[in-house]
């Protein structure tokens, strides 16, 4: 792109109203990919009239990293968060970053960025010291100007002091601001995406409008594991303005209006050819049973199993299931290339604008310098779009007509066919508990489907063995990250089973939990969500329907209670209440963190109760919101949400923690309700009718 | 060559060329350039299209031009008036009632027009008036006391 287009391109697609000084438009300090960079200048400009910009290869997926972002570098640099123009996830511009996922913003990124701001303060009073002729301790430094304390008329700017231009000084490592004096941190602070988002400005990929745009719609066989063998495109060819791109197995119709594209694509007859997988959602638990079984091998084992079996008074065997769940994003995925000059522009809604540069360029066969992607606001991530396959075929499609904007815009069935599924699971569990009621005496776990990637919480344990498969391709469908990939699935497995255990026994849940526990940190957590929900435990099922579960990420912990209500002549599951205490260490937007809380506890009502991919060989049977059930407003719960105090731990990252526990609440809160178990997420109306019926008389 | 068809967008008369059976959200995106409205699901499901035809909420996805041929359509474009958010904008900002923002063009539309009938609604009447407006990042809580805030600030007639 020529440099005035450049420009162009920044103000219209970009993540931010930004200013357009020469420093803003510079290129970035070259970074080699998968490091940070060392230069404070690759983060941050200060233009000539002295606003400062922050480029951070991160995306603004809804979680709030632009706002969050700002306030760490206006903390640093003594500005409101407003003042700081974010420039997010355009690979020419930013430096390298990793993708915008795993909770890894504000454990990774954060303190670069914040290291990089603590540098840039420290060499902007350095050189004000300079021009104004007086020590830097004599100086103060407030909205972009520096003044002597004793004589308040001596004062200069960020934007006289830089000019526009890069700063050449560098100071190394230079510590951020103590805890005691930030004033940004900790704060509520206005998100910097309001505005652009209630007046229908902010521009998402599919928003764009570059003149000449053609939307291209692909053809897509009815199932998995099928392919294009022949098609005849006559009828869409008669279509005034259909051009028809075939390369292979790989068909797309495309037209000026995006409506015309896709009733023009129906007009073509495809036959298809391939297998498609021999199995659906009923078997598909048994299928990845018996799949993973040769290739079980022990992650981790501590203790005699056998011994403890021995020791234990109570023994419990569950099998915990999940189905296939799709991140079913607001936005389908949805992106627009433009192959020019031999390089390939990508705007696309994307979580990962550095891996997904290297997908392209390696689909393409093209050199990492040869492709540049610029995320636009992104409408729901959740791990979906971690991966870019829409960007991959728009980028295909523009590379054969050059000059052309080409816009892939999924519609919801294809978003739903096409997403990487949260991975349907099995976790098997025997477990054992001492005669006090106080000693696990042995836990052994078994997965298929998943990792056993956060199975273990801070719980003692005398005796553990946990089995995972390395069995790679163990699932007919395509899986991905789903928001805190692997650790919901063995949370609701362990919350479920230790839930079982404490009932059978005659404990109470919490009661059981405090004897496992020995980390103070946990405890207090622990305690602080009882006391907050108001809750006086006693062994289940009491009839009351209160749930508790408890999940770690990292090391942020959660402890979540849920209050439910049960109708048993239809199976219903209500949400009533629902609290989560989350101790991610020190809470840098606490308006922004309750949010994520907020968020993950509804979207998981949906996990939990309604959102299954159904499917059959390699059709997926849910094609639209009908049958694929997400919460609506009447499922949420009155939710309530707890932070403990605790700066001293680095801040560990909000969006996946939120998540963990929440199914597993919910179930343990159906067991309270009325004694059922229900063992299979979703847990729908038919399946806790059926947990219903196993319940024995009494 | 498609006949004319003339409505008033956002209080201004405007005439387009599209066939009458064009859905109303790509005449709006497409044609008009107004890309405030979004597109979830094509199928009525979500809400995420949701405009004002004649202040009533539906679904610009499943309402044909020639369905608001001469009538008054209001998008989310249309709702600040002279620089100025509208009350319900203005809640939603306060609220930090969004997380991605894809749902709350059309979360504001259908609480603007359920406000305009009911100012004083129950928190049960709003549940249900935005139930058929999905919002997959769950920022459901913030919009409910959105709604209700605004309701309260208007305490009756609009
Ligand atoms: S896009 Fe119209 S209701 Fe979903
Ligand atoms: S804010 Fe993302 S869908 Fe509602």
């Amino acid at each position: 792109m020529k440099r005035r287009s450049f420009l162009q391109g920044v103000g219209a697609g970009a993540l931010t109203l930004f200013f357009t000084g020469p420093a803003g438009a510079a290129p970035i300090v070259p970074t080699r990919p998968g490091a940070y960079p060392e230069d404070f200048n690759a983060f941050l400009k200060i233009s000539a009239d002295g606003r400062v910009g922050c480029f951070v290869g991160k995306t603004e997926i809804g979680q709030g990293a632009m706002t969050v972002l700002a306030m760490l570098v206006a903390e640093e640099l003594e500005l409101d968060p407003a003042q700081v123009d974010m420039l997010m996830g355009d690979t020419d511009l930013c430096p390298w970053d990793l993708p915008t996922g795993g909770s890894l913003t504000m454990w990774q990124t954060a303190p670069v960025l914040r290291g990089a701001a603590a540098e840039a303060r420290a060499v902007l009073l350095g050189m004000a010291s300079k021009a104004l002729g007086a020590p830097v301790a004599s100086l103060a430094l407030k909205d972009g100007a520096i003044w002597v304390k004793s004589a308040p008329k001596r004062r200069t700017t960020f934007g006289e002091l830089v000019k526009g231009q890069k700063m050449e000084r560098h100071l190394g490592k230079v510590k951020p601001k103590p805890l005691a004096e930030c004033t940004v941190i900790g704060r509520r602070v206005p998100r910097k995406d309001a505005l652009p988002k209630v007046t229908g400005a902010a521009k998402y990929a599919g928003d764009l409008r570059f003149p000449g745009t053609l939307h291209a719609c692909v053809l897509r066989p009815p199932a998995h594991g099928l392919v294009l063998a022949t098609a005849d495109t006559a009828a869409a060819e008669r279509v005034p303005g259909v051009r028809i791109v075939r390369d292979g197995a790989f068909l797309a119709v495309l037209h000026p209006q995006p409506d015309t594209a896709r009733k023009a694509l129906a007009l073509v007859k495809g036959t298809f050819e391939g297998t498609e997988p021999d199995v659906d959602d009923g078997r598909i638990y048994q299928y990845l049973l018996d799949k993973a079984a040769p290739g079980q091998r022990v992650v981790s084992s501590r203790g005699d199993l056998a011994a403890g079996e021995k020791r234990a008074a109570t023994v419990v065997e569950g099998e915990y299931r999940n189905a296939y769940e799709s991140h079913a994003t607001l936005e389908p995925h949805t992106s627009v290339a433009k192959w020019e000059e031999g390089r390939m522009t990508v705007w696309s809604c994307t979580q990962s604008p550095f891996v997904l540069r290297d997908e392209v360029a390696t689909a393409l066969k093209l050199g990492q310098d040869k492709v540049r992607i610029i995320a636009q606001f992104v409408g729901g991530g959740f791990g979906g779009k971690l991966v870019g396959p829409g960007a991959v075929e728009a980028a295909r499609i523009a590379q054969k007509i050059p000059g052309v904007p080409i816009q892939v815009a999924w519609n919801r069935e294809e978003d739903l066919f096409l997403d990487g599924y949260r991975p349907a699971a099995v976790v098997k569990i025997r477990s054992g508990l001492d005669a006090a009621r106080g000693g696990i005496t042995f836990w052994d776990s078994i997965v298929a489907g998943v990792s056993q990637g956060e199975a273990e919480f801070p719980y003692e344990m005398q005796a553990t063995r946990y089995q995972a498969p390395a069995v790679p391709g163990l699932h007919p469908l395509k899986i991905g990250a789903w928001r805190a990939p692997n650790a919901h699935t063995n949370a609701f497995a362990r919350e479920s089973q230790l839930d079982a255990l404490a009932a059978k026994a005659g404990v109470d849940p919490v009661t059981l939990r405090r004897r496992l526990i020995n980390d103070a940190r946990v405890l207090r957590l622990l305690d602080l969500a009882v006391e907050t929900f108001g809750w006086d435990p006693a062994p289940g099922p009491t009839g009351r329907g209160i749930g508790l579960a408890c999940g770690a990420w990292r090391q942020g912990f959660v402890v979540a209670l849920a209050e439910v209500r049960v109708d048993k002549s239809t199976g219903k599951v209500r949400a009533q209440r629902f609290l989560e205490a989350v101790d991610v260490g020190l809470v840098v937007n606490p308006d922004g963190a309750r949010q994520q809380v907020e968020g993950a506890i509804t979207m998981c009502i949906g996990q939990a109760l309604s959102e299954e991919i159904r499917f059959k060989g390699g059709r997926i049977l849910d094609k639209n919101f009908d049958t694929y059930l997400l919460p609506r407003f009447s499922a949420i719960p009155r939710i309530q949400v707890v932070f403990p105090d605790n700066p001293g731990m680095p801040t560990q990252g909000i969006g996946e923690p939120p998540v963990v526990p929440v199914a597993a609440a919910l179930a343990n809160a159906v067991f309270d309700a009325t004694g059922a178990r229900v063992t299979q997420v979703p847990f729908t109306p038919e399946r806790v009718l059926e947990a219903l019926k196993r319940v024995p008389a009494k | 060559m498609d006949a004319p068809v003339s409505f008033v967008l956002n209080g201004k008369s405007v005439t387009v060329q599209s066939p009458r059976d064009r859905m109303l959200v790509w005449v709006l995106r497409d044609e008009l350039g107004l890309t405030g409205t979004k597109v979830g699901c094509e199928a009525g499901l979500c809400g995420a299209c949701t405009v004002l035809v004649n202040f009533e909420a539906l679904p610009s996805c499943s309402t044909t031009l020639g369905d608001v041929a001469g009538k008054s359509v209001l998008t989310i474009e249309g709702l600040a008036r002279g620089g100025k958010l509208d009350p319900v904008q203005k809640a939603f900002q306060d609220h930090h009632a969004f997380q991605c923002g894809y749902c709350t063009s059309g979360m504001i539309l259908t609480a603007w027009a359920f406000l305009k009938k009911k100012p004083k609604a129950s928190r049960a009447e709003i549940v249900e008036a935005m139930e058929g407006n999905l919002c997959r990042c769950g920022a459901h809580v913030r919009i409910l006391e959105a709604v209700e805030s605004v309701g309260k600030a208007m305490g009756g007639a609009r």
